[in-house]
């Protein structure tokens, strides 16, 4: 297949301008003849059928939750950046492109990531008029803080609940539409199939999580805003419902899926206490600006520690080894997000972990709490603690808190064009559903700006074009055979699942594959790790399909065939992941190869062959999937190597 | 641990329910909540039958998924937190927990512990926005917003539509969450242009769902997870009074 | 007026209808309790019956006086259609349930408290409205002028330890009543302020949830014990 990025010519300032005069544009008065599929209610797809819907479009949009303000992306704490440069700090947009496009360590398009920068300062705005309640100074205007490791402050914030403010405002906006009558709201609905007919996307198969039933939705667009897939991983800090099932079906309907392995690990979340655990909860990156990180020197220490005989308090100073200090003595704490989660993860190899499991490292607020007194720390992140207090119950102002590096967001994702349209004509992905913008890391506070920029300034535009060129009349019945014969499909799939009558939980299958996932494709992996993984998901398949277990019917609420179905996408996902991590023979951002690594132990790239998206496309079951490489130009950042010391 | 659970089972809107005794004999007071409930479901599961079916998400405290009524109080015994951040060391070995949905005839009970709170989605669909389309914002400074007021608002906007001031309300009353919502609309600037007719219509669509009147007894902001503020509540007292008395709408 | 039947008709607008006659009713308290006081004076009851002669004679106040029952019908009534709706938005209830956790007791029972109130209402009617209007009351003359001798009808009804009982424990209701009551009606309204709500809560917990109902107990109290000669 050959894959057409559709990056516009020009100087990189003047792309999107002139894309967007390039792109055709559909009458008003004919918008309303145009129905548009917005998968999902999160930043992108809320905004996105918002948005689309002020222009005229009929939109349907559909979620697997009671409400679309419950979205994942409701948990995002940090904040949203955007080139305002209101601090005058020497912030621009080219800086806030550069430093995405570093931070992804130079595996993301500069077109792209430089129309995010550009309509970064657009979002602010908009959230703005819609009531957000961003964090102010006292005279009125905006506040702003750095985040992430930014040398600027650049972020927009409003408390810890940024994700929820943002998503609450586009909810508000989606809430208003569907009060307009121009958005039908679809709520605990799934999507099970893609309908692909005469080669373009015609509409979705869904079912109704409330009765059972399977119904079928056609349209001239689909636009898929479905989010991640760390749940690939049974633990993450996604919520529990997160899944990939929407983008992976579709996937198998022939849209290609870019950098699958490329998935970020999030140092300060809390560590997992047992066997039951569900999920992981993030703590805000912000409490490595004052807490320290370390772990025990000697094992012995530690394994008493573990045993519960000894204290972290006991425990003096020369006993104590301030690691991320003590190897970058340059960034310290504040190294990126995924050198933070290695480090810490090598110390637990070490034997030197603490907690019962002996997976955690401390976060120490002592000298802070010495230096500042409790009252400062309190201010600046008095609702952290008091979080972190109520799952652990220990008092991290007694006691360090304990952390453990986290899956938490997955850049990889649908290949998309820069119009956001994957390879299967009218079908489009958004957010974190896309591959699109954070190359192989993400950067604190840049997830929210993409899905809002997909969302409110890009998908508007580039829908229009795809339905200007198809015109009203391109849309087929819902009682057309491509239809019927995807609903009986999906319908085939659900019996065979709900006939296996097994004797294993879906859960504890979802446990097993996310256990191998950790271990072989998580924050270090290597070849021989991988091979045997593909092996395991491989003999974890037919486990699935012989021997899980689901009570109940199908036509009635069910929750354990709906994570059935998403683990069953999830199984099929882990084993890509596996292949292309296996493919890539470098490390880069989030995708460590143990092989390649410098004498320091710092992800070495390899730009000469593999500055390409990797970008996978379905064969057909059973066969192994086809790579196709979409080759990544510089022309504007100089490829460095990456250096925190 | 050892735990006697009383879960109220009902198979659908349209069944009866009742409690149902289950007896969980290693429960690790580390646990939450609902991982409690994981576990119950994967016993049920492997001895076939029907597991829980109760609602939630991102375990963490702000989507507002999870809603069940623990022991007499929504969310159990902790204040300021959801039943997904209540842990079991909340919880003493040996104890009797009875578990039910929240009870409103807004909110009818799907599933189990799952209720259907697409009430509160109505009621924002009312007027709980700016009308503002995309685009068409001015810059984000222009709007100028003291910090006390963008703070006020933000204590509002916090809310996170779990259902938990209904479900405790002895009226099974929408106040604390509508009002949540105008209030916050309605000390920005932003919302000043609409500020009557959202504070008329939202009340109107809350009548319409059937929740109960405020009796202030206080109930919903010390159950809310949120702590939201009961001045919020009077403000949109004060909205609704000014509105009706003041807007152009004869019609009511 | 489509409005005002709306306005009125909605959970709102019916709340405000409450918290009006509700503070209205608490007002009178004031009046009510400041006349009564003269049953203290230990003049015979002169002080006394000249009030009441006032209270029935002056124009305005026999006005106020039709309001005032008025209120108090339409403060029962709209409590009534209340209560049957707030039920009904609860159709099942909780198995188990733990509301002292989260709200004070009164609040919860303003229905009982309020039915109590309304009941002791037309008993106090019936002793003292009932009969200085429609029934016998002798007369007494001060400064050759004829009045109603009230203050004889209040020391036989005072004079029954039943009645006296049957008193304090109503005034213990109205205390719980307007605990909650007097500054739940400013909320309604929309009446909240950092400066001035302590104010309200203050004066309706302790002056109209203490002082003025402890005023009017000590009242039978005061004349029982005159009666018997204790005092």
């Amino acid at each position: 297949m050959k894959l057409e990025s559709k990056i516009p010519e020009g100087p990189l300032a003047e792309k999107w301008a002139r894309q967007k005069f390039a792109l055709k544009l559909v009458n008003p008065a004919n918008k309303r003849k145009y129905d548009v599929i917005v998968v999902g209610t999160g930043l992108a797809g809320a905004s996105a059928a918002a948005s689309l819907a002020e222009l005229g479009y009929n939109v349907k949009a559909f979620c697997y939750q009671d409400s679309p303000r419950r979205a994942h992306s409701i948990a995002a704490q940090g904040g949203i950046n955007a080139a305002k440069n209101y601090q005058n700090d020497g912030d621009s947009v080219f800086r806030l492109f550069y430093d995405t496009i570093k931070g992804g360590d130079y595996r993301a398009r500069e077109g792209n990531v430089h129309r995010l920068a550009e309509v970064s300062v657009n979002i602010i705005d908009q959230c703005v008029a819609q009531g957000v309640p961003f964090a102010r100074e006292y005279g009125g205007t905006l506040a702003n803080r750095s985040f992430g490791g930014a040398q600027v402050s650049r972020t927009f914030y409003a408390r810890g609940q940024t994700g929820q403010q943002l998503l609450l405002g586009a909810y508000s906006a989606l809430s208003r539409q569907v009060a307009n009558g121009k958005v039908k709201l679809y709520t605990r609905t799934e999507m099970l199939d893609l309908v692909v007919e005469g080669g373009k996307a015609r509409g979705i198969v869904t079912r109704n999580l409330i009765t059972g039933k399977i119904e079928s939705h056609s349209a001239h667009a689909v636009l898929l805003c479905t989010g991640g897939y760390g749940n690939v991983f049974y633990l993450s800090t996604n919520a529990m419902g997160c899944n990939v099932t929407a983008a992976w079906r579709a996937h198998k309907k022939g849209a290609v899926f870019g950098n699958p392995c490329f998935t970020q690990i999030h140092p300060t979340c809390i560590p997992v206490s047992g066997h039951y655990q569900s999920k992981l909860t993030l703590m805000s990156e912000s409490l490595r600006n004052d807490g320290r990180v370390w772990a025990p020197k000697s094992k012995e220490d530690a394994q008493k520690i573990q045993k519960g005989q000894l204290k972290a308090t006991d425990l003096a100073e020369d006993a104590r080894d301030y690691f991320l200090e003590r190897r970058y003595p340059a960034f310290g704490n504040l190294v990126p997000r995924d050198v933070a989660s290695r480090n810490a993860k090598n110390m637990c190899d070490e034997g030197r972990g603490v907690s019962k499991t002996g997976l955690a490292v401390y976060l120490d607020f002592a000298d802070a709490i010495k230096r500042d007194g409790q009252k400062v720390i309190e201010a600046k992140y008095g609702n952290l603690f008091e979080m972190y207090e109520k799952i652990t119950g220990e008092n991290p102002y007694e006691t360090p808190m304990m952390i453990y590096p986290a899956v938490h967001y997955t850049m990889g994702g649908l290949w998309v064009d820069y119009n956001l349209m994957t390879t299967v004509p009218g079908l489009y992905a958004l957010g974190e559903a896309n591959f699109s913008d954070h190359g192989a890391n993400r950067l604190g506070a840049s997830a929210l700006m993409q899905g809002l920029a997909d969302g409110y300034f890009v998908i508007p535009y580039t829908v229009g074009d795809y339905l200007a060129t198809i015109g009203p009349a391109d849309k087929i019945p819902v009682d057309s055979p491509a239809f019927k014969e995807t609903e009986q499909k999906v319908q085939a799939q659900i019996n065979r699942m709900m006939s296996i009558k097994g004797t294993r939980p879906v859960d504890d299958l979802h446990k097993e594959l996310g256990h191998i996932m950790w271990e072989y494709c998580g924050m270090a992996r290597n070849a021989e790790g991988l091979q045997l993984a593909k092996q395991k998901i491989q003999a974890l398949k037919k486990e699935f399909w012989s021997n899980a277990k689901i009570m109940g019917d199908a036509e009635e609420m069910n929750q354990a065939l709906e994570q059935a179905g998403r683990v069953a996408d999830f199984i099929e996902l882990g084993e890509l992941m596996v292949d292309d991590a296996l493919n890539r023979n470098e490390s880069c951002g989030g995708h460590f190869r143990e092989e390649y690594q410098t004498p320091d132990g710092e992800a070495l790239r390899d730009d000469e062959h593999y500055a390409y998206v990797a970008a996978w496309e379905y064969q057909g079951e059973g066969n192994p999937e086809l790579l196709n490489k979409e080759m990544l130009e510089f022309e504007n950042v100089k490829l460095t190597q990456r250096s925190y010391k | 641990m050892k735990i006697t659970l009383k879960v109220w089972r009902q198979k659908n809107t349209n069944t009866e329910g009742k409690l149902v005794d289950y007896q969980l004999d290693n429960v690790s007071e580390d646990m939450s909540f609902l991982e409690m409930f994981d576990v119950l479901n994967d016993s049920l599961t492997r001895k076939g039958e029907d597991p829980v079916t109760f609602d939630h998400d991102c375990r963490e405290g702000i989507c507002g998924t999870c809603s069940m009524y623990i022991n007499g109080r929504p969310h159990g015994p902790q204040t300021g937190a959801t039943t997904c951040q209540l842990h079991m060391r909340s919880f003493n070995d040996g104890d009797t927990i009875v578990v039910e949905p929240w009870r409103a005839r807004a909110f009818p009970v799907i599933k189990d512990l799952m209720v259907d709170r697409l009430a509160f989605d109505r009621i924002i669909q009312a007027g709980g926005y700016v009308s503002v389309n995309t685009g068409s914002a001015p810059d984000a400074n222009e709007i100028l917003i003291p910090r006390s007021i963008a703070d006020e608002a933000m204590d509002a906007a916090a809310c996170i539509g779990c259902g938990a001031c209904v479900a405790a309300c002895k009226n099974a009353s929408a106040m604390l969450f509508v009002s949540a919502k105008v209030s916050q609309l309605a000390i920005l600037p932003q919302g000043q242009a609409e500020h009557r007719e959202r504070a008329e219509r939202m009340v109107a669509q809350m009548d319409a769902e059937g929740f109960g009147a405020c009796s202030f007894t206080g109930a919903c902001s010390v159950e809310c997870p949120k702590s939201i503020s009961l001045d919020h509540i009077a403000r949109m007292n004060r909205e609704y009074l000014g509105a009706k008395l003041a807007s152009d709408n004869v019609q009511g | 007026m489509a409005w005002v039947t709306q306005t009125l008709s909605s959970s709102l607008g019916r709340k405000v209808i409450m918290s009006l006659t509700g503070l209205f009713l608490c007002s009178f308290l004031i009046v009510h309790m400041a006349g009564n006081l003269q049953l203290f004076k230990g003049d015979g009851g002169r002080a006394f019956n000249e009030y009441t002669y006032f209270m029935t004679h002056n124009p305005l106040i026999m006005t106020v006086s039709y309001l005032l029952y008025t209120s108090i019908l339409v403060h029962a009534l709209m409590a009534f259609i209340l209560t049957r709706h707030n039920q009904a938005s609860r159709p099942v209830k909780y198995a188990y349930s733990k509301p002292e956790a989260n709200s004070p007791w009164s609040s919860r029972n303003m229905g009982i408290l309020g039915t109590i109130l309304l009941l002791f209402i037309i008993i106090h009617m019936r002793t003292f409205w009932y009969e200085m209007h429609f029934g016998a009351v002798p007369m007494a003359e001060y400064d050759g002028k004829q009045y109603k001798d009230l203050y004889a009808v209040v020391k036989v009804a005072f004079g029954e330890l039943w009645y006296v009982t049957l008193y304090v424990i109503c005034m213990v209701a109205i205390g719980f009543h307007l605990a909650h009551g007097f500054q739940s009606g400013f909320q309604t309204i929309g009446v909240r302020h950092k400066k001035y709500t302590p104010v309200i809560e203050f004066v309706g917990k302790v002056f109209f949830a203490v002082l003025i109902p402890a005023a009017f107990a000590a009242m039978p109290i005061y004349v029982y014990l005159q009666v018997h000669h204790i005092i």
